[in-house]
């Protein structure tokens, strides 16, 4: 355990200085590039839950992101437009307020997964795969072609958000809110993992039959990791959309699910820092090696394939040796 | 045990029937499980032994007939629902958390023994009450120094044994346990032996064996099952001296 603490916080504190140096010697898009992974770590923190605990491979997780990037597009954009999102029976206003949105992104997400969950948890293996990746493209296309939220073309924003006290649109400020928020929520993966819902979830993992065995139901444990993986994972929608001032459907492409999927595995599943570590090195690839090719993915791939075969573990688990069950 | 049969049975099986397609797996069968006794199921292999335990934990729903725990129709609730009216089954082959210490593993059982929600926010390997609960079933089986191994770790017979610390967690009022001597030596099977012979005292024990020289130590009485179908159940010199028994089982195993 020793050593997978002090592999954790050193990529904490590297996610940390790496910034703040930015910041000295005034370089924004740096900044703006760590909070760009910063957000997207979260989201694989989000998948982790349900993948790495749970061991739902779900490839869907692009409809949570999505529908928290959109709960802060609408919201944002009747606030901008000053015209009220429902008039009747009772007055719901666009809101600018980051709290808010955060809030209206977690509970979008949950409730999206809770009904997601309910349907594909009735399947298992490939067949999950499936029909999780079915439910994300399905909202993809509706997000297409439903013309009230720009359709295909997405939604500007064209001031960032507000927070109380912070001025968001300094990038040092906004990337302090999102990395407090990653903070926040690898606690959160923490206490699940340590709980007595955790160790049930692990059990469902590992072996559904010992779990029934002792009383417990196996689909309702994974249920509610499901949810809550998708609030999560909302939550980094919400903030995306902040980062970039603008929405749009790509956010609940297949190609996203991927995305999110491939920090979680080049980190390390089911490792606490796996996702941040996979976030950051996917952000630093894509600058990087995007510079010098845009068939940059091509290297990526190589990379995937060279932990999916030799480090089961994943990056962290190179770093810090196979993962310690605590007792 | 024999006064045992007058006192009403735990466990009653009646008249279950199981068929898949033209093959019928179990044709009426019926069997009880008094307080405080060992009752083996015996048969050759393809008997209908695994159908049958399937029906009774409730993997498998049976075609007709019914399952009684302590005088509740349990026939049409699932495993869990069964788990949590008191009934505990161990595998034929181990299935445990192989990710998990022994440790987190039998907590898992006293988990599921209390019941109710799982909080999320209180870290389980802290809870006094599981610890304690857990700690008194490896005690029991032997398996405290290991406790913090991973269970991937143990060898065979230790993973044996944590199968029925498991099963001790949950403080059930049947043990419905499924060939637990299979993979031991001569030794551990005589020790698991002792262990169960005073095991029955807290709850009685439906004991499906392959292992002859353990049922026939340990049954209070034996049921043989052949073809789907309880051709015989008595006391173990009943069972012995049963000439449909040492039919069916002639060219199989011998019977001590």
């Amino acid at each position: 355990m020793q050593r997978e603490t002090w592999t954790n916080l050193a990529i904490l504190l590297g996610l940390l200085i790496v910034p703040l140096w930015a910041w000295v010697t005034d370089e924004p898009f740096t900044i703006t590039l760590a909070t760009r992974a910063v957000i997207l770590a979260i989201a694989g923190v989000g998948l982790n839950i349900a993948l790495g605990l749970g061991g739902l491979v779900s490839l869907g997780h692009a409809a949570f992101f999505g529908i928290g990037g959109y709960a802060m597009g609408v919201l944002a954009s009747h606030a901008q437009a000053y015209s009220p999102l429902l008039e009747w029976p009772i007055l719901i206003e666009g809101t600018k307020s980051m709290p808010m949105i955060w809030l209206v992104a977690i509970i979008a997400g949950a409730l999206l997964a809770l009904a997601i969950g309910a349907l594909s948890l009735r399947t298992t293996g490939a067949y999950f795969i499936m029909i999780t990746l079915a439910f994300g493209q399905m909202l993809y296309f509706f997000m297409i072609s439903w013309p009230a939220y720009g359709g295909e073309d997405g939604l500007s924003i064209y001031v960032r958000n507000g927070f109380p006290g912070l001025n968001t649109l300094d990038p040092i400020q906004f990337f302090a809110i999102c990395f407090t928020l990653l903070v926040l929520v690898l606690w959160l993966f923490w206490q699940v993992n340590r709980s007595a819902f955790g160790l049930a979830l692990g059990s469902a993992r590992q072996n559904p039959d010992r779990l029934r065995a002792v009383g417990i139901h196996p689909d309702r444990t994974l249920l509610v990791a499901f949810t809550i993986s998708g609030a999560v994972t909302g939550l980094a929608g919400a903030l995306f959309a902040d980062l970039n001032r603008f929405v749009s459907p790509t956010m609940f492409s297949w190609q996203t699910s991927g995305e999110i999927m491939v920090f979680v595995i080049l980190g390390g599943v089911g490792r606490l820092m796996g996702p941040v570590f996979g976030a950051v090195l996917f952000v630093v690839l894509e600058h990087v090696l995007g510079g010098v090719s845009e068939f940059w993915h091509i290297y990526l791939g190589a990379i995937l394939l060279g932990v999916v075969l030799f480090a089961r573990g994943g990056l962290i688990g190179l770093i810090a040796g196979r993962a310690v069950a605590h007792g | 045990m024999v006064e045992a049969r007058s006192i009403s049975p735990i466990l009653s099986v009646r008249g279950l029937c199981k068929s898949f397609g033209a093959v019928t797996a179990s044709r009426d069968v019926s069997l009880e499980l008094a307080p405080g006794e060992i009752h083996a199921l015996i048969g050759p292999n393809g008997a209908g032994k695994s159908t049958l335990i399937q029906q009774i934990s409730g993997a498998l729903t049976p075609d007709s007939g019914s399952v009684l725990l302590d005088g509740q129709d349990v026939t049409r609730l699932d495993v869990v629902q069964r788990a949590r009216a008191g009934l505990a089954r161990t595998f034929q082959i181990s299935s445990l958390n192989m990710d998990d210490t022994v440790l987190q593993n039998v907590m898992l059982g006293a988990l599921g023994r209390r019941g109710g929600r799982l909080p999320v926010f209180r870290p389980v390997m802290r809870d006094g009450a599981l610890l304690a609960a857990s700690a008194a079933a490896l005690g029991e089986v032997g398996l405290t120094e290991v406790r913090a191994v991973r269970t991937a770790e143990l060898s065979h017979g230790q993973r044996r044994q944590l199968e029925v610390a498991v099963a001790l967690t949950l403080q059930p009022k049947v043990f419905l346990m499924d060939e637990p001597m299979a993979g031991l030596g001569v030794e551990g099977s005589q020790r698991l032996t002792g262990f169960l012979d005073g095991l029955r005292r807290r709850a009685p024990i439906l004991l499906v064996e392959h292992d002859m020289d353990a049922v026939f130590a340990l049954a209070d009485r034996i049921s043989v099952l052949v073809y789907g179908h309880i051709i015989a159940t008595g006391t173990p010199d009943e069972i012995r001296n049963d000439p449909a028994v040492r039919e069916a089982y002639l060219g199989e195993e011998m019977l001590p």
